[in-house]
């Protein structure tokens, strides 16, 4: 039978690890975004011996389990160099690392998606390397990947119950805590999906609203 | 043609030497040479593949010559001298170089994302170093030179194919180069509107002491403005001249057999012009 007073008895309690898992999320995402760019830059290199081994790299990281990453940020590493990152730390790192991965390769679309003439007007105007990417490429390439970029944020939100196998404390671990002590798991898993549709629907919502907005900006562009 | 004073003694401003360009086992360029004087109006004709984009190509430095040499100012463009040994110029060579040359493309390459007027006033800034009142004051008067001056605050996709490449050849003009390339500037225009960015260009070649290389198919264009056309068939220069020498006296069968298809073109093009024109 679903216990509506032990539901809202732990309702506090569930909702207050809702801002760490929030927190993890989003440190977790910034941390994809600023890997995700010079990964994308180094798998396109000219330079061989750069874009080899780095899209390598990715590669594995990407066909493999998140759960091991996090395993080896926290139980090989402290073993091997003597490293010791808190649940936190190791978790935005661990998230951070396997999602900048896939956002690499939406830079990388976004930044193919750019015509060749685009480049080829910078050399012509004689700008640097750096300016080009700055002020050329990277401003046309960003803004169409924003909604493709949001639904990763979404993705990365709902990927945050794999942090509490390295003793995250967020909202799994706790409903876990809450459910073996009263063993009444029904209410307390039940909560814990409605709070991931309550936060991620209107986020979804939000997205796709932006993603329209993005396509109507383009087909007015197209327009001559 | 033009009054501008021009002192064919003088050193040329560039120079292709024995240039070769390969394309996946294809010679597209063969062992070109080529000079072109200070303030010199070329104008380069030749059918579709005989490499006249290559050669502007390979001075704007968008492509490397596989062999050869290009002398920009006297300097080697693609090579630089390290430890006594002449190697493939890098990246700060090529930038230094550069800022003598400047190109128009076919489809414009304008930067969507910037203002009309901010187009033409980045490289000011971001490479030339001017500051930015005084970068926006140049490019005022060349947007308005161009007949622009009240589009500035609009964007690329807000204008007119015309208008378009009228902002790509200030944008181009506002660096001062001393030699610019016109790579088929009018081709992907509405014909309505090739007439406006060729004044535009007219214009350019009478007042400024920039050397031009024109690509061009617009054959009355290039008579009016060059002061040398040449020829280019299967990768080499067949035949050159004044513009008199091109179109009155073509020496090489292929040159003949080139302006007779072209007129042949074009007046089955007016036809067709007249036919649509009496259907409507
Ligand atoms: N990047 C490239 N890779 C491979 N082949 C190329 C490349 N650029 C040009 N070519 C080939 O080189 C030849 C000469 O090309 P180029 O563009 O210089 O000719 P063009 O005279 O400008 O022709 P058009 O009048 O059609 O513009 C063509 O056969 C073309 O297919
Ligand atoms: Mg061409």
């Amino acid at each position: 039978m679903w216990d509506w007073n032990y539901t809202w008895e732990i309702l506090p309690q569930l909702l207050k690890v809702v801002p760490i898992t929030i927190a993890a999320t989003l440190s977790a995402f910034i941390f994809a975004c600023a890997l995700g760019a010079p990964l994308a830059m180094a798998k396109q290199s000219k330079n061989k011996w750069l874009s080899l081994p780095v899209s390598a790299i990715a590669d594995f990281i990407r066909k493999t389990p998140l759960i091991i990453q996090l395993f080896v940020l926290v139980f090989v590493l402290p073993t091997s160099i003597g490293l010791t990152l808190s649940p936190f730390v190791a978790g935005m790192i661990g998230l951070g690392i396997h999602y900048s991965t896939y956002l690499s390769e939406v830079y990388r679309s976004g930044i193919e998606a750019v015509p060749k003439g685009q480049w080829e007007a910078s050399t012509a105007l004689n700008f640097t390397k750096t300016n080009t990417w700055l002020r050329i490429i990277l401003p046309q390439s960003i803004p169409p990947t924003i909604p493709v970029m949001g639904n990763y944020l979404i993705t990365m939100f709902k990927e945050t119950p794999t942090l509490s196998a390295i003793t995250l404390v967020e909202l799994l671990m706790t409903a876990k805590t809450l459910g073996s002590s009263s063993f009444k798991y029904v209410e307390a898993l039940t909560l814990v999906g409605l709070i991931f549709l309550v936060l991620s629907y209107p986020s979804a919502l939000l997205v796709r609203a932006l993603e329209r907005r993005m396509q109507a900006r383009e087909g007015s562009a197209a327009i001559k | 043609m033009s009054q501008n004073i021009k002192n064919f003694s003088a050193e040329p401003i560039v120079r292709y030497r024995n240039v070769t360009k390969v394309f996946d086992q294809r010679v597209v360029l063969k062992r070109l040479d080529l000079d072109i004087m200070p303030g010199e109006k070329i104008a380069l004709i030749g059918p579709s593949g005989s490499g006249k984009t290559t050669i502007a190509r390979l001075l704007m430095t968008l492509e490397q010559p596989t062999s050869g040499t290009i002398e920009v100012n006297g300097e080697l463009l693609w090579h630089m001298q390290h430890k006594g040994k002449l190697i493939t110029a890098n990246e700060k060579h090529l930038h230094r170089m550069r800022s003598s040359i400047g190109m128009v493309f076919q489809h414009f390459n304008l930067f969507p994302h910037m203002t009309i007027l901010r187009n033409v006033m980045e490289a000011l800034v971001h490479v030339r170093k001017i500051p930015k009142p005084q970068a926006q004051q140049r490019a005022l008067e060349l947007l308005q030179q161009v007949g622009l001056q009240d589009h500035i605050k609009k964007y690329p996709a807000q204008l007119s194919g015309g208008q378009k490449q009228r902002v790509a050849i200030a944008r181009a003009l506002v660096m001062e180069p001393k030699i610019l390339l016109f790579d088929e500037v009018t081709s992907a225009l509405d014909p309505e509107l090739v007439g406006e960015v060729l004044d535009v260009i007219k214009g350019i070649a009478e007042k400024k002491d920039t050397a031009m290389l024109l690509i061009t198919h617009e054959m009355d264009f290039a008579r009016e403005i060059a002061d040398r056309i040449l020829f280019t068939d299967g990768g080499v220069i067949v035949e050159q001249g004044t513009p008199e020498q091109i179109f009155e006296n073509p020496q090489s069968p292929r040159l003949q057999a080139f302006l007779t298809r072209f007129l042949k073109e074009r007046q089955y093009g007016l036809a067709s012009e007249t036919a649509a024109a009496g259907a409507e």
